[in-house]
C-alpha cells in the first residue's frame, strides 16, 4: 500500500522545543527556583578508598544559613542499584557512604543551606576523619588474588548467573584453532570519557501541600529515576510527580539515579523545596563516564580468509559501582563478534569493579568498544594473511538467517549493502562478485 | 563587605541594583533579575553559555563583576528578542536546526550578534573565530555556522540569494 498523504516523512519539521531554546525561554533545572528554596552541597570523599571512622559537623553547623546535614542514617533503603527495576542485584551502591568509600568524590554527606554560597561553606567546614586503604585501579589487578576486595560478596566481578563473567560458548573454538591455518591475537583498550554536557546533572524537588513531592529534573530517565527515588526512600510511587524532558545535554551521562533521591529526601525533611546541582567539577570528576573497556582477541583464520575461531576476552571497568556496567557487559558479549558469522566463539566478558569514578552509560555502550576492536582486529588480519580488507569484511559478513555466538538469529543484516554503498560513496572499486553478494540467506 | 548600589543600562532600560561587592553579572541577572536567558553552563569561563553584551562586546557574564558594567549598556538575550517574533538571527537558528539541546544557544546567538554588527559579512573561517569560546556539545558547529552565514544574509537583505 502507497501511503501518498504523508505530511512529515520526507520532510523538514520544525522543532517544537525551538522558539523557547532560540529565544532563551526554555526552562532548564537551574532557572527554577521558588521564594523558600534551600540549596543542598555534597560532601565528598577525597580518597579513592577508606573507612569512614568520624563524621564532624559542629565547625559546619556554626555557617550562618546552615539548615541540616544528611548522612546515610537518614536514608530509609540507603544502599540500591539502578538496574534493580530490570533485575539486576545485589543492591551495592549507598546513596550516602555508611562505612567506606570505594572511589575519590563518593557521597558522604549532604549539607541543605539557605543559600548555595552557605551550604559550599559549610561543606567545606565539615571534618571527615578517614582511614585510607589500598585502592586498586586496574581491571585485571583487581581480579589478582591480594587485591584489595570492594564488595561485600568478598570478590571484584559482578555475578552473572552464578558465574565470574557473562560468557557465550558457541562451537568448538579448541578445534577451530587446531585447524586454522593463521592464529591472530590483540589487545585493546579504551579510555574513560566524560560527555560533558553543557547543562550540569541537577534538580530542585518541592513539597506540595497535599504531601506530595514535585520532582524536576533534567534526567534522561524520568520514569526509572522515579521508580528508584520512591524505593530509595520507601514511599508509594505515587507520592512523586516527576517533571523532565528538557536536558541541556545528555549522552547518557544523566540516565543514572543520583542527585534526585537526596534532594527528595532533603525536601522531606525540611518541608522547604531543595535545589541539588553539580558544579562543572562535579560533573567532570564524579558523575558517571563511559566506562573504559581492556579486550584480548584470538582468532583462527583460513588461507581464504574465514575466521573459523573467535576466543575473546574482556573487562569493562565498572568503577567503583555498578551503575549500567552489567547490562553494557551483556550487550557487550552479544556483540564482539561482530557482523560476521564465526561458527566457533568463545567469549568471557567481566565487569570489574575498581576504585574509580563509576563507569556507566554513553551512547551505545558497550558495543562501541566491541565494534573498535573488532575492526581494527579485521584489519590487523587482513594485513596478517595478506588479503584486501574490503575482501576479508565481505568473505566473513554475517547473512540473515545466520545464528550469532549468543543464539539470536540474525534477521537485519545489511553488513553487506552498507560495504557496497561505502564503496560507492567513496569512489573505491569492488570486484564484481562482491557487489552481486546480498544479506539474503544463504 | 557592605551592599553597594550600581546603575547601569539593561535591554534598554536603565537600573540601578544593590549587589554585594564582586558579586557577578551572571548572578545578578538570572538571581536577582530573573533574566534566565543567560545560561550557567560552568560559571568559570569556560563555556561560553553566559555571554552576554557589554556595548555591543560579547563578554562571559560569569566572570565579569557587576561594579565594571556600571553606566554601561548590557544585553542579554531577553534584549535582543522583539517583543513580536524573532531578531533574523533567532530566525535563523530556528530555520537551519542550530539547536539541539539549547543550552549553548543564547550564549551563541549573542556572540553572533556581536560578530554581524563589527563584521556584517563574516567568511567561514571568521564566523569559526568567533566561536571559538562557545561550546556546543550537540548539534555540532556545522549548522551552527550556516545559520550564522544565512542570518548575515537576512541581515544584509540578501536572504535566499546563493554565494
Amino acid at each position: 500500500m502507497i501511503i501518498s498523504d504523508l505530511k512529515v516523512v520526507g520532510q523538514s519539521v520544525q522543532r517544537r522545543d525551538g522558539l523557547g531554546h532560540v529565544t532563551g525561554k526554555t526552562i532548564y533545572i537551574d532557572d527554577i527556583k521558588f521564594p523558600d528554596m534551600l540549596h543542598l552541597k555534597m560532601v565528598r570523599s577525597p580518597a579513592p578508598h577508606a573507612r569512614i571512622k568520624s563524621i564532624d559537623f559542629s565547625d559546619a553547623e556554626k555557617v550562618p544559613g546552615f539548615v541540616r546535614a544528611l548522612t546515610h542514617q537518614d536514608v530509609p533503603k540507603n544502599i540500591y542499584t539502578i538496574l534493580c527495576l530490570i533485575g539486576v542485584g545485589p543492591d551495592e551502591e549507598p546513596v550516602l557512604a555508611a562505612d567506606k568509600v570505594l572511589y575519590k568524590g563518593e557521597q558522604i554527606a549532604a549539607i541543605v543551606a539557605e543559600t548555595e554560597d552557605a551550604a559550599l561553606e559549610a561543606a567545606s567546614r565539615v571534618e571527615l576523619d578517614l582511614e585510607e586503604l589500598p585502592a586498586v585501579y586496574d581491571v585485571e589487578e583487581a581480579l589478582q588474588p591480594g587485591a584489595p576486595i570492594l564488595k561485600e560478596w568478598g570478590a571484584n566481578y559482578f555475578v552473572y548467573e552464578g558465574h565470574h563473567c557473562r560468557r557465550v560458548r558457541f562451537g568448538d573454538v579448541d578445534q577451530g584453532f587446531a585447524e586454522a591455518d593463521f592464529i591472530i591475537e590483540g589487545r585493546y583498550q579504551t579510555s574513560p570519557i566524560e560527555h560533558a554536557p553543557t547543562e550540569t546533572t541537577g534538580c530542585v524537588a518541592k513539597p506540595e501541600p497535599d504531601g506530595r513531592l514535585t520532582v524536576y529534573t533534567n534526567t534522561q530517565a524520568l520514569f526509572f529515576t522515579l521508580d528508584n527515588t520512591a524505593l530509595i526512600l520507601n514511599i508509594p510511587f505515587n507520592k512523586l510527580h516527576f517533571v523532565g524532558g528538557t536536558v541541556g545535554g545528555g549522552f547518557g551521562g544523566k540516565v543514572d539515579v543520583i542527585v534526585e533521591p537526596i534532594a527528595t529526601l532533603a525536601a522531606m525533611k525540611t518541608g522547604r523545596p531543595v535545589k541539588y546541582t553539580f558544579s562543572r567539577e562535579e560533573e567532570m570528576r564524579v558523575s558517571s563516564t563511559r566506562g573504559a573497556w581492556r579486550m584480548y582477541y584470538k582468532d583462527g583464520v583460513m588461507k581464504d580468509g574465514r575466521i573459523v575461531a573467535r576466543q575473546v576476552t574482556s573487562y569493562a571497568d565498572a568503577g567503583a559501582y555498578n551503575r549500567h556496567t552489567p547490562y553494557a557487559v551483556t550487550k557487550h558479549a552479544a556483540n564482539v563478534g561482530g557482523p560476521y558469522s564465526i561458527p566457533n566463539v568463545h567469549i568471557d566478558a567481566h565487569c570489574v569493579y575498581t576504585n574509580r569514578q563509576p563507569g556507566s552509560a554513553m551512547r551505545g555502550f558497550g558495543v562501541t568498544p566491541a565494534s573498535f576492536a573488532v575492526e581494527v582486529q579485521m584489519d590487523k588480519i587482513a594485513e596478517t594473511i595478506g588479503m584486501d580488507p574490503w575482501e576479508l569484511r565481505f568473505v566473513n559478513a554475517y547473512h540473515n538467517g545466520d545464528v550469532k555466538p549468543h543464539r539470536k538469529i540474525v534477521e537485519d543484516a545489511t553488513l553487506i549493502e552498507t560495504m557496497q554503498a561505502a564503496a560507492r560513496l567513496t569512489g573505491h572499486s569492488l570486484p564484481e562478485k562482491y557487489l552481486a553478494m546480498t544479506s539474503d540467506p544463504r | 563587605m557592605a551592599p553597594k548600589i550600581v546603575s547601569f543600562i539593561l535591554n534598554g532600560r536603565e537600573i540601578d541594583v544593590m549587589i554585594k561587592p564582586l558579586m557577578t553579572l551572571q548572578k545578578l541577572v538570572r538571581d536577582q533579575l530573573d533574566y534566565t536567558a543567560t545560561k550557567t553552563g560552568c560559571k568559570q569561563g569556560g563555556c561560553g553559555s553566559c555571554t552576554v553584551l557589554v556595548n555591543g562586546q560579547p563578554m562571559m557574564s560569569c566572570l565579569l563583576p557587576v561594579e565594571d558594567v556600571a553606566g554601561q549598556k548590557v544585553t542579554t538575550l531577553e534584549g535582543l528578542t522583539p517583543a513580536n517574533g524573532l531578531h533574523p538571527i533567532q530566525e535563523a537558528f530556528f530555520e537551519k536546526f542550530a539547536i539541539q539541546c539549547g543550552y549553548c544557544s543564547p550564549g551563541m546567538i549573542l556572540m553572533t550578534k556581536a560578530l554581524l554588527d563589527r563584521n556584517p559579512n563574516p567568511s567561514r573561517q571568521e564566523i569559526i573565530e568567533a566561536l571559538t569560546g562557545n561550546l556546543c556539545r550537540c548539534t555540532g558547529y556545522e549548522p551552527i555556522i550556516e545559520a550564522i552565514e544565512a542570518a548575515a544574509k537576512k541581515l544584509n537583505g540578501k536572504e535566499g540569494v546563493s554565494p
